[in-house]
């Protein structure tokens, strides 16, 4: 029953970075329709430029690069998104899909070349090892716990740009439909960099966070990628807290075909993916206006 | 519209010519050796000395080679696998059909080694090989101990040679001897963790107990089931292989949830400094197999340099530190060129493989010569065991700490096991 416990428990903190890996997914998708398959790699670039960012500045922290990893990225998002993807938008939703695709295979032999393939790690210093012992014998760690905190504050935070502040309305307006929103007066570019540069900004967070984690290198996108896509889908498409819980889901999941056996860990995750989609086809959460 | 008596005709005359090109029958040739290896993707950290080893090579050739007489332009060609099998294969049969190379050379992992060698052995192309266990290399490929293969040679050391340079490692230590296993659902893994033909039959001989925590798959995210298998079996040896990103995981979980290991001793995720010291201060005194270093005692033919004059060279010229697969990228090289300089007619593939049987050759991996031990178509090289200590400094070096299975390998300090005193 411990055992149990134990594996539900980094489940549920597994399932967070996952959620974090997600929220900017989703958002993007909620916004603009737009799956972005560079998604992953932009991810791993961001680690990349934490890495690269505390070589130049001689500071220890990670954690302190994030002040100017999230301005940087959010910049990246907006130019990317109005030089880039926003000409390829519109009724063929496959242009920008090529568009993301051919990017991610740009990010990934970029950084190749820029930081050579070894594997690298951001060190978080004693954070990563310490951990707080519960009753029982139980112990959480302290870093997967505020990986949880700061997934949940980020998508809160997000929540409540879109449906707390004017810039919100005008992106769920957007979102809902797009030509009459421009007929009253939504400068729909401008708004689809900001939705993107928002998204990058959960990017810059989540390479954080994963580069402390676990190792990363310069092919490593893609396998993050479909994680954040299966938390996706489970959740509902463009809800934000329901890709948080999405997340949360596959990593339980996963957890508990963990305990049952090693080998079926990811097989589980992805069952209960296929699961999600066949009987849920917009996700668990669907947002009410759809 | 042609007729079909036309077409036979011209399809007949192209094939001719086909036959003729491939017969390449003219003195002074251009001799070309195809070169495929896994230049981006996954492996790519393999390659990263290629481009230092190919330049010290094409200058030592600069000049050509005299074969049986005739002085011949050397040529190497490389080709990208892009840490594919498929890949592997397209690329190896395009340089043996398109650019008609003389000889094959490949190394790195079973995933490029064993589709290009058999490309080579379906083509009847002469191919040199090596960086892959050999019992993947050769029965993965369907080898049959008594039979082997007629077009594609191997050097690298072997899974038997690997468990036995762990156990020698282990027993230089006071533990419990309970060693927990992280077998991932991969070729290696599930080789390793074979119950009949991998490490348990092995350990349970040599007096260890086994926890095996089962096959995983290599990129999930959480290891939390086997850290708590290990801790109810209190588990003071751990070993496996795993890529470096799921170590990396693993091992920080393991420090959160209170497993501390006595020696832990892994194959794959410990190969390169880069990764070792990716995980931090934590890497010191994590163990490993030492496949090459520049305390191995040999020289290459081709040079003349030892080991440690070529990692200096490396060292020097690159700014990075060596890495196993340099020695035995350059020893792949040297082998290849000593080939094609005893071939008697360099037109024949018949006589570049007798050349390539015949071959007793230093390189700075070892001797190679295949002398029918252990199958016909394998050599294999010296095994150490490594640890990883960590300087003042920060930065990682790799003693070698034991040499029970390759004597003339010097040992540069005893086993220590992990110190948890600071965490």
């Amino acid at each position: 029953m411990k055992a149990f416990l134990d594996s539900i428990l980094s489940g549920v903190l597994l399932g967070s970075l996952y959620g974090l890996f997600a929220s900017g997914l989703s958002l993007v998708f909620g916004v603009m329709r737009l799956v972005n398959v560079a998604h992953g790699d932009f991810i791993v670039l961001a680690a990349f430029l934490a890495l690269a960012f505390l070589h130049i500045t001689g500071i220890a922290s990670p954690f302190l690069m994030l002040v100017i990893l999230i301005p940087l990225m959010f910049v990246l998002g907006y130019l990317l998104q109005r030089g880039v993807l926003n000409p390829a938008l519109g009724p063929d939703i496959l242009r920008p899909v090529l568009i993301t695709f051919g990017l991610s295979v740009i990010v990934q032999n970029g950084l190749q070349q820029a930081f050579s393939a070894d594997s690298q790690k951001l060190q978080g210093g004693r954070i990563e090892t310490a951990s707080i012992p519960l009753p029982d014998g139980l112990a959480i760690g302290t870093f997967p716990l505020l990986t949880l905190v700061v997934a949940v504050a980020l998508i809160g935070l997000l929540q409540w740009i879109l449906y707390r502040t004017k810039l919100g309305r005008a992106l769920r307006a957007t979102s809902d439909d797009l030509s009459t929103a421009g007929l009253m007066g939504v400068n729909t570019p401008h708004l689809f960099g900001i939705a993107a540069g928002l998204a990058m900004v959960t990017v810059a967070v989540a390479g954080v966070f994963t580069g402390i984690r676990a190792s990363f290198d310069a092919s490593a996108g893609p396998a993050w990628l479909i994680f954040a896509f299966e938390a996706v889908i489970i959740g509902g498409l463009g809800s934000l807290w329901g890709t948080l819980a999405g997340g949360i889901i596959l990593g339980i999941a996963q957890a508990i075909g963990a305990y049952l056996s090693p080998a079926w860990q990811m097989l589980a995750g992805h069952v209960v993916f296929l699961i999600a989609l066949m009987f849920f086809p917009r996700g668990l959460f669907p947002r009410r206006s759809e | 519209m042609p007729t079909r008596r036309e077409f036979v005709k011209a399809s007949t005359a192209a094939a001719l010519w086909a036959v003729g090109c491939r017969k390449k029958t003219s003195a002074n040739r251009v001799v070309k050796i195809g070169y495929v290896g896994p230049f981006s993707g996954s492996l790519a950290a393999f390659t990263e000395p290629d481009a230092f080893v190919l330049g010290r090579i094409r200058r030592a050739i600069a000049g050509g080679l005299v074969i049986n007489g005739q002085l011949h332009p050397v040529e190497i060609i490389g080709k990208d696998s892009r840490s594919d099998p498929n890949r592997a294969a397209e690329v190896a049969s395009e340089l043996i059909q398109r650019s008609n190379v003389d000889i094959l050379v490949t190394a790195h992992t079973p995933e490029t080694v064993s589709p290009v060698s058999d490309q080579a052995e379906i083509n009847e192309v002469p191919c040199v090989t090596t960086d892959a266990p050999w019992q993947p290399y050769f029965f993965g490929r369907g080898g049959k101990a008594d039979e082997g293969f007629d077009w594609t040679y191997h050097f690298f050391w072997g899974a038997d040679q690997l468990v036995d340079v762990y156990t020698n490692m282990w027993d230089t230590v006071e533990t419990n001897r309970v060693v927990g296993a992280l077998w991932g659902n991969d070729n290696d893994g599930n080789a390793f963790g074979d119950p009949v033909t991998g490490f348990p039959p092995v350990f349970a001989a040599r007096g260890f107990k086994l926890v095996d925590s089962g096959r995983f798959q290599l990129d999930i995210n959480d290891f939390s089931s086997q850290i708590g298998a290990f801790k109810r079996a209190n588990v003071e040896i751990l070993t496996g292989v795993l890529p470096p990103p799921g170590f990396a995981t693993f091992w920080s979980q393991a420090a959160q949830q209170g497993f501390r290991p006595k020696v832990v001793t892994i194959a794959k995720a410990l190969l390169f400094p880069a990764a070792v010291e990716s995980i931090g201060p934590r890497g010191d005194k994590l163990t490993t197999e030492v496949w090459w270093s520049p305390h191995h005692p040999f020289r290459s033919t081709l040079t003349g340099q030892n080991a440690a004059e070529l990692c200096a060279d490396y060292m020097r010229e690159t700014a990075k530190p060596w890495t196993p697969p340099l020695g035995f990228k350059h020893a792949l090289f040297d082998v290849a060129i000593d080939v094609l300089k005893r071939v008697k007619d360099i037109d024949s593939p018949e006589s570049i493989i007798e050349a390539v049987r015949a071959t007793n050759t230093s390189t700075v991996v070892g001797q190679v010569a295949w002398r029918g031990k252990p199958v016909r178509n394998v050599c294999t090289t010296p095994l150490v065991g490594g640890q990883w200590v960590r300087g003042e400094d920060g930065r990682y070096s790799l003693k070698i700490v034991n040499n029970k299975h390759a004597e003339e390998i010097p040992v540069e300090t005893g086993l220590q096991p992990i110190d948890y005193s600071g965490a």
